[in-house]
């Protein structure tokens, strides 16, 4: 191998030589790392810090906004649920209220119908009976005309005559109705 | 070992000149390129490279590369730095980290085959990295203290006793000021050339066996299969060194930064 025969000089006291390329060398290597390699990797450090810690804040937050948006979930359905009780009351009631209504009207349109029927039958009697005592008159008077052979030239009179007659019926029907009574 | 067989018998028993390395190219001044001064400059092409090239392009979620650079930062970074010197130690944990790579790798060295020798077996660079830590944990006292605070809280512990000051402060004043860079030196040195010594003893001491013919051929086989042992030990001892060396430079710096003690 490369060895020199002497004695011990550079074992045990130094050679400056070897001092100076000590120092170069060793200046070297602590300039090029201290200055590119070890500052970087205490950045990266930080940045790994920065990066887990940011993730849990961000999943802490994440988790927070979800507990946020069930709550406010329950408390819509909640609310839905109450609303929804209300407006099936509300019908509930509203319709009874138009079921009443309806009947109420029901019962006035029925009851105006049956006093109109009324009215309209009571008219048509009225106007029957007009008719019938006029025709029950003439036929009257072409029987008795007939009967007796003659013509009544009086018309007063036989107008009076006429009038007597029906009164006298009328009186009597009255009289048989309020007996039927 | 290559070489022709007298020059095997010539190297047993191994002594301080098996630490002298020839100049490579003999017309550049003396010790400025052999085998030591190579293998640092290779350890620090390599570091260089190996951190460039797995750093050149970080990503959130590392590759494969990228992890163990960011590993070795790690370890250094929250093993040494924070948990001695606490969390303002982190701004230092780039030199040490630095410090640690450069160790490791060049102690790793005394058992890469064709180098066969950490330059740390030489005084001269375990003295520059001794001196660095020196100076830092210096300014970084000095510092914060002041000089005057800095060399008084060293040299006096607090609650002895004025009778005991002449003795306990050249003690205190020597051993914190001055032995530190030495004894760190010497630490890594001693280790680094007993390590080469010893895988000397027991590689040429087989050769030296097979050499020796007969019954001495026998036992040869032992020697080779510890100096295999050894080797493992080395690699051992070699990381630990270098963790040892950075452990103790953040404890001086801790003991710079610490208020009164």
């Amino acid at each position: 191998m490369y060895m020199a025969a002497g004695d011990g000089t550079g074992i045990i006291i130094p050679v400056w030589q070897e001092l100076v390329v000590g120092i170069i060398a060793f200046g070297l290597l602590c300039f090029v790392l201290m200055k590119f390699v070890f500052p970087r990797m205490e950045e990266m450090y930080q940045k790994r810090v920065d990066a887990i810690e940011g993730g849990l804040r961000r999943a802490e937050e994440a988790q927070n906004e979800a507990n946020a948006l069930l709550e406010q979930y329950r408390q819509q359905l909640a609310e839905a649920r109450t609303e929804a009780a209300g407006i099936r009351d509300e019908a509930r009631a509203e319709a009874i209220a138009i079921k009443d209504d309806i009947l109420t009207e029901a019962r006035t349109e029925s009851d105006r119908i049956i006093a109109a029927g009324r009215d309209s039958l009571a008219a048509s009697r009225q106007q029957l009976l007009t008719e019938l005592r006029g025709e029950v008159g003439s036929i009257a008077v072409d029987l008795a005309g007939r009967i007796v052979g003659e013509s009544l030239a009086d018309e007063a009179r036989r107008a009076g005559t006429v009038d007597r007659f029906l009164a006298e019926l009328d009186e009597g029907r009255s009289a048989d109705a309020a007996g039927a009574r | 070992m290559t070489g022709a067989p007298v020059i095997r018998a010539e190297g047993f028993p191994p002594g301080i000149e098996n630490f002298n390395y020839r100049d490579w190219i003999p017309a550049l001044p003396d010790h400025f390129l052999t085998t030591i001064t190579f293998s640092v400059f290779l350890a620090v092409g390599i570091l260089i490279c190996f951190f460039l090239v797995s750093y050149r392009n970080p990503q959130l979620v590392p590759t494969k590369k990228q992890w163990i650079a960011e590993s070795i930062y790690g370890f250094v970074r929250d093993g040494i730095a924070r948990d001695i010197v606490g969390p303002e130690g982190i701004r230092f944990a780039p030199y040490f980290t630095t410090l640690f790579c450069f160790i490791a790798l060049t102690n790793v060295f005394a058992i890469v085959p064709f180098i066969q020798i950490s330059p740390n077996a030489h005084i001269a660079f375990p003295a520059v990295l001794g001196i660095l830590s020196w100076l830092i944990y210096n300014v970084v006292g000095i510092r914060k203290h002041g000089l005057w605070g800095y060399v008084k809280m060293n040299s006096v512990p607090s609650g002895t006793p004025i009778a005991l000051y002449p003795i306990i402060i050249p003690i205190e004043f020597v051993s914190n000021l001055i032995l530190r860079p030495i004894t760190l030196s010497v630490r890594l040195f001693a280790n680094m050339f007993a390590g080469h010594m010893i895988l000397l003893v027991f590689i040429l001491g087989g050769v030296a066996l097979i050499e020796a013919g007969g019954w001495f051929m026998a036992a040869s086989p032992l020697a080779f299969i510890m100096a295999i042992v050894m080797t493992f030990f080395e690699f051992f001892i070699q990381l630990l060194q270098a963790y040892v060396f950075v452990l103790l430079t953040a404890v001086y710096v801790q003991g710079s930064l610490a208020e009164e003690h």
